[in-house]
């Protein structure tokens, strides 16, 4: 389970935040500007919170009354970027095996091809970033982040920078991501087709602070951007 | 062809071992100095990077003659370097490299740092959330990135150490076999009468190894640079 409660000034811009989540899948929802991405950011240890505390089932990740924050490369919470993010100097495989890498832990061949698999990946191993199509280089993002073994998986619109055919391409492995993976997943998107097909729990976020949460009913009172 | 004496070869040979050992010296230090200035903010800063600069605009001879107030046998830095390390510059090809070292940082900081501040540190992010702490993710994400300009910062520090001279004579002399590089011995060459002659085929080597260094520069950095948008 994952507790949320921070509040950050970021210039004219306030975020005072406040939920919880236990599902497997739960949306960040709100339009640009809402401060999804500052929240995920807190979550992940990339932006530090003025007030507030950041739990992780029995782990404190952040807390501003007892000074607690826990280092970004400490939490092991799993990030997709929207722009993937992937390192143009390695390879594919080498992006892949970054986290296993860097955290010294031993090979796990099966893991790894498990992951290839299921996000369809294996052609591309020896591929350098900058040769990936937005959907490939988003699949490879998302395997990236599950293969260092996270606790939690952020994943901050990853569709938003494709087009609507690589949109497509790229739901049915998301769903399969949330189905296989078994990795409590924060969506982030202010795309309600996306995330009716991939979450049960919703947190609506308006200028900085959640105005409502539940289930995917919250979603049918917004204007719905097409998924087309 | 190019007639060359056996003292232009001993020359040509110093030239280069001055120019390569004190690239590769002055490297490590580049790539801290060009860190701190690029990324940490401090009190002070402004002041370390005028200092940095200082050989850049301060002409040769008083930066030589600073060096030969610190680093001479007898001067304080350099009779503890002597006395603790066995480290001798004064008189030496060592004291060449440091001339040339100290010349050319100044340039290799500049274009390093220039690198390092075009890195976008979101990658940085990125590798912070797969478990890389700041060090590791600048070891393995920033530097390589930056390799292009690294590799510039080494070809203009490599070029200007190749040309340096009014640092090293102040400091070092211009001893055959020991500190006179190719500028060195050029001057001494257009100092003796119809010596202009012989100088003229250290001219033409001077010319061609810095040719040749910017052919290689501008193939490294064109290499890199490919790397890194998926060649």
């Amino acid at each position: 389970m994952l507790a949320v409660q921070a509040e950050k000034q970021l210039g004219e811009f306030a975020v005072n935040v406040s939920f919880t989540s236990d599902t497997a899948a739960t949306a960040l929802f709100g339009p640009s500007g809402a401060g999804k991405t500052s929240v995920i950011n807190m979550i992940a240890g990339l932006l530090k919170p003025e007030r507030g505390s950041i739990i992780l089932g029995d782990d404190v990740l952040f807390d501003s009354a007892t000074g607690i924050d826990m280092p970004a490369w400490r939490r092991r919470i799993g990030y997709v970027f929207q722009e993937g993010r992937l390192f143009p100097h390695l390879s594919v495989k080498r992006n892949l095996d970054f986290g296993r890498w860097i955290s010294g832990r031993a090979k796990d061949p099966k893991q790894l091809d498990h992951v290839i698999e299921m996000l369809d990946i294996g052609h591309l191993l020896d591929r350098r970033p900058g040769k990936l199509s937005g959907g490939e280089r988003q699949r490879v993002a998302v395997g990236r982040a599950l293969l260092m073994q996270p606790r939690l998986l952020l994943l901050d619109e990853p569709l938003a920078s494709l087009d609507a055919a690589r949109k497509r391409e790229i739901l049915p492995y998301l769903e399969r991501l949330r189905d296989e993976a078994r990795v409590p997943l924060i969506y982030v998107s202010h795309n309600a087709a996306e995330i009716r097909r991939l979450v049960s729990r919703v947190v609506r976020l308006e200028s900085g602070t959640v105005v409502e949460t539940g289930g995917i009913e919250l979603l049918d009172g917004v204007r719905t951007d097409m998924l087309a | 062809m190019l007639e060359l004496s056996p003292q232009d070869w001993t020359a040509i040979a110093l030239s280069l071992r001055v120019a390569v050992v004190s690239t590769l010296i002055a490297l490590p230090f580049g790539i801290a100095i060009a860190t701190v200035l690029a990324r940490a903010s401090f009190w002070g800063k402004s002041a370390l990077d005028a200092l940095v600069h200082l050989p850049l605009v301060l002409p040769p001879v008083v930066t030589g003659y600073l060096l030969l107030i610190t680093f001479g046998r007898k001067a304080p830095v350099g009779a503890f370097l002597a006395d603790h390390f066995g480290i001798v510059f004064s008189f030496r090809w060592t004291g060449a490299a440091l001339a040339c070292g100290v010349m050319a940082f100044p340039l290799m900081v500049r274009a390093i740092r220039l690198s390092i501040e075009a890195v976008d540190q979101r990658f940085e992010h990125a590798a912070a959330t797969l478990g890389a702490n700041p060090a590791w993710a600048y070891a393995t994400i920033t530097l390589p990135l930056a390799l292009p300009g690294i590799i510039a910062g080494m070809m203009l520090a490599f070029a200007r150490a190749l040309g340096e001279f009014g640092a090293t004579i102040t400091f070092v002399s211009s001893i055959p076999g020991e500190t006179q590089t190719i500028s060195a011995a050029i001057y001494t060459l257009t100092q003796v009468p119809g010596g202009d002659a012989a100088a003229l085929n250290l001219v033409i080597v001077a010319i061609m190894i810095s040719f040749a260094a910017l052919l290689a520069s501008e193939w490294f950095a064109r290499r890199a640079a490919a790397r890194l948008h998926g060649g």
